[in-house]
């Protein structure tokens, strides 16, 4: 087996398969808020509140930010080996990209926490 | 030491065949560096804003993570976000990530498919990346219409 120090699993099934189910939990997510934007005729500050408030929906949302961590990671990875030959270059790259990731969650934490 | 040998007798005393070789080579053969002659086939073209979108998600999330901060912090700061988010040119970035979104979903929805074993053909890829570019770009125009 083929094993890379910088893939999210160290093995291409296994980043193979983070992706997916990454990207399920994503796509649940993201179209559970179009369907809230879509469905609802006015959004107040009190509704959005009030969804965002709710027990399950801070799960939810920071289920989806730790799945958007794992899935970006992949993708970015996956987009960083393909262009960047230099090795300096692409770590320095993918560093950043992994940084950002962990202000993201952090910050999403930080939002849902105080509510 | 033998593979030393083999080489200098190649060099000093080139067979006949690699002299046809050589001659082949040096023909000269019409090199087609035309770049308006390649031409991407249309899942190629579909990955490529799938990677593309996906990319400029990842930038997206922190102007997302901006409004969702400030549209939960306070009724003040919901019509700050509300407010700012009014103007041409944030309806045309907001417009854009969801648009870039709607896409993403669609081709990885396409792609989700074809690892069960769905459209895994020539023909079957090629029609994939109709219906991914098609359904994609109606949503894209209901979002137009909703963000406006």
């Amino acid at each position: 087996m083929v094993a890379s120090v910088t893939s999210l699993g160290r093995s291409g099934v296994y980043d193979w398969l983070v992706q997916r189910v990454s990207a399920i939990v994503l796509a649940v997510y993201f179209v559970f808020l179009l369907g809230f934007f879509a469905f609802s005729s006015e959004i107040t500050y009190e509704i959005w509140k009030g969804l965002f408030s709710q027990g399950w929906m801070k799960i939810f949302s920071l289920m989806a930010l730790a799945a958007l961590g794992a899935h970006a990671w992949v993708g970015m990875w996956t987009v960083s080996t393909d262009y960047l030959k230099n090795g300096v270059t692409r770590f320095i790259f993918q560093a950043v990209c992994g940084g950002t990731m962990f202000v993201y969650f952090v910050w999403g934490v930080q939002i849902l926490w105080g509510l | 030491m033998a593979i030393l040998f083999f080489e200098h007798f190649q060099l000093t005393c080139p067979s006949r065949a690699s002299v046809e070789c050589e001659r082949a080579v040096n023909k000269k053969r019409p090199v087609n560096l035309d770049l308006t002659q390649f031409r991407f086939p249309l899942p190629a073209i579909t990955s490529i804003i799938h990677r593309v979108s996906g990319v400029i998600l990842f930038v997206a999330v922190a102007f997302l993570m901006w409004a969702l901060q400030g549209s939960l912090e306070s009724p003040e700061s919901f019509a700050q976000v509300k407010e700012s988010m009014s103007g041409f040119f944030a309806k045309l970035i907001t417009w854009g990530i969801v648009s870039a979104l709607l896409y993403h979903l669609v081709a990885g929805c396409k792609h989700l498919l074809m690892d069960i074993g769905i459209g895994e053909t020539l023909e079957g890829g090629v029609l994939g990346a109709k219906v991914t570019l098609a359904v994609s770009v109606v949503l894209i125009l209901f979002a137009g219409v909703a963000v406006w």
